[in-house]
């Protein structure tokens, strides 16, 4: 079969416009959130504090988003009762969404850590090795949230591989952070604050890397969660 | 009217009604391209086995080159749609396609390795062993024992009272009917309700001991709790028996059935595993049908 999957062409007209209505709506949650991570990130680099309120709050929509697709998925799953591809996509939905919530609540924790950093007026070049996890995250996020719109598998699985440098990029900020710590016992509280939002973003990236395991299941209907790289490509090209 | 006959009316009136269909589908489709059966045709202890089969109705062809098998102690689905020559295939399994004079059936079908078309096979004796059920409840106008005893009695399977006795309460038991009827056995099998209509003619089909139950399409008259009814019955059966079912209703299919078969104008397209059937099609046709899209 075409790996191109065909998602509206229902003789329902009705059930086209449903499944089209809950993928909108998984993609306006997720440009909240990236829009979230983003804030919070830049937050975090700027120290402004404003920016870090707003997304320690904002948790709220994204959550209700949450709450709102959840329950047009069961309508539809208890209403159409969807086999093969439109049954693949509502079950990718439903999983992609805790994922964005998850990613959501991180960009959250971002937010708070940097009102208590503004606070504690730790000098934002504490932080700077957060600079370019950050980006890569971002970057990781995006990719996937596109990865999804298109159902596309490559983009998928090549975002799925940019998942090992950010966790290299995590590690590599863990020692540096370690080595301060142990250099200025002064610093171990903020230079803590700051492991928790590398950590933050790190997990972004593993939800994020979520989100392209379902869309590879969405469109070849394969499993791969918890199978290496090598073995992805081998089963999927 | 006799109930072998209203029988062979039925089997005209659905042969008729899968003809016109047939007759309507447009040059175009017929030139659409279908390639070769996708998936599991085959299993490792094969019940029946059909080989290379076509039917004709006259000039017409209904069903292309079918290989498959039905496996011991399993449910097989026939899906498609309407048209698409399942219930055609299922009726040569047990030959009742020979009822039909301008039908003409080649390739092999055999039963346990038997050639079912041979000289030796007596067709009588083959429906009893390939049983069938019918989409609409047809009690023989006799009392619900009578119903069930027919065949027994057709086919000399006791030898006195008691032992014909036993093979309708059985057979009852084993449709999850006899609570339902124990007390009103000498009543007519007519003035049941559908869904007990219809599980006296499975324990009819069973007191006959087949080997095979074919359905065809045997809970689209009932309402949810009666197919309910029939579904788990069909799964109890599995085990002392193979089925295959042909059925309009994907939720049917996916709900009882281990295999599914789907079939378009009259080729078998894509056969395999019905977890993976409903999940993840291989076949564009199968995709487009199980999920209500336009081919």
């Amino acid at each position: 079969m075409d790996n191109e999957l065909n998602l509206t062409h229902h003789i329902s007209h009705r059930f086209n416009e449903e499944l089209e209505e809950v993928r909108s709506n998984v993609m306006a949650m997720g440009g909240l959130v990236e829009k979230q991570v983003a804030d919070g990130i830049k937050a975090l680099l700027t120290s402004d504090t404003e920016i870090a309120e707003a997304v320690a709050s904002s948790d709220f929509e994204v959550n209700a988003m949450e709450v709102a697709i959840d329950e047009q998925c069961t309508q539809i799953l208890a209403r159409r009762q969807p086999a093969a591809s439109d049954l693949r996509l509502l079950v990718t939905i439903i999983k992609t969404i805790t994922d964005l919530e998850r990613i959501g609540d991180e960009a959250e924790k971002l937010g708070h850590i940097a009102v208590k950093l503004s606070d504690k007026n730790a000098s934002s070049s504490q932080f700077v090795e957060l600079r370019h996890l950050g980006e890569h995250v971002k970057t990781m996020l995006h990719e996937s949230l596109d990865a999804f719109a298109r159902m596309d598998v490559n983009d998928a699985l090549r975002t799925i591989e940019s998942d090992k440098l950010v966790n290299e990029e995590f590690e590599s900020i863990m020692r540096q952070l370690i080595t301060r710590m142990m250099e200025d016992p002064r610093e171990i509280k903020n230079t803590l604050r700051v492991s928790w939002c590398a950590r933050a973003l790190e997990r972004i990236g593993d939800h994020a890397k979520n989100v392209c395991e379902n869309v590879v299941y969405l469109v070849k209907g394969k499993d791969i969660r918890h199978t290496s790289l090598d073995k992805m490509r081998e089963e999927l090209i | 009217m006799d109930a072998n006959i209203k029988l062979k009316n039925e089997l005209v009136d659905d042969t008729q009604t899968g003809l016109k269909t047939l007759q309507g589908n447009s040059t175009a489709d017929m030139e659409q391209e279908i390639g070769a059966t996708i998936g599991q045709q085959f299993v490792d202890k094969p019940k029946m086995q059909a080989r290379n089969v076509d039917v004709f109705y006259g000039e017409k062809q209904a069903i292309f080159d079918v290989n498959m098998d039905f496996g011991e102690h399993e449910v097989v689905a026939l899906i498609g749609p309407s048209g698409c020559g399942k219930t055609t295939f299922l009726r040569c399994l047990n030959r009742m396609n020979d009822t039909i004079p301008i039908c003409k059936v080649t390739g092999d079908i055999s039963l346990d390795g038997e050639d079912i078309h041979s000289k030796a096979m007596d067709p009588v004796l083959l429906r009893a062993r390939v049983g069938m059920v019918f989409q609409k409840p047809n009690p023989f106008p006799k009392s619900v024992y009578d119903n069930v005893a027919y065949g027994a009695r057709l086919h000399g399977l006791a030898s006195n009272k008691a032992e014909l006795d036993e093979i309708v309460t059985t057979s009852l038991q084993r449709a999850g009917l006899f609570d339902e009827v124990k007390d009103r056995l000498q009543e007519p099998g007519t003035g049941l309700s559908g869904g007990q209509q219809q599980r006296l003619c499975i324990a009819r089909t069973i007191a006959v001991s087949p080997e095979v139950i074919l359905m065809d399409e045997p809970a689209s008259a009932l309402d949810p709790i009666a197919t309910a009814i029939i579904e788990e019955l069909i799964d109890e059966l599995r085990q002392n028996y193979t089925i295959a079912i042909v059925t309009h209703s994907m939720q049917q299919a996916a709900r009882v059935s281990q295999r599914t078969a789907y079939f378009h104008l009259g080729k078998l397209v894509e056969i395999g595993e019905t977890n993976q059937i409903f999940t993840n099609p291989q076949h564009e046709l199968t995709e487009n049908y199980i999920t209500g899209r336009f081919g």
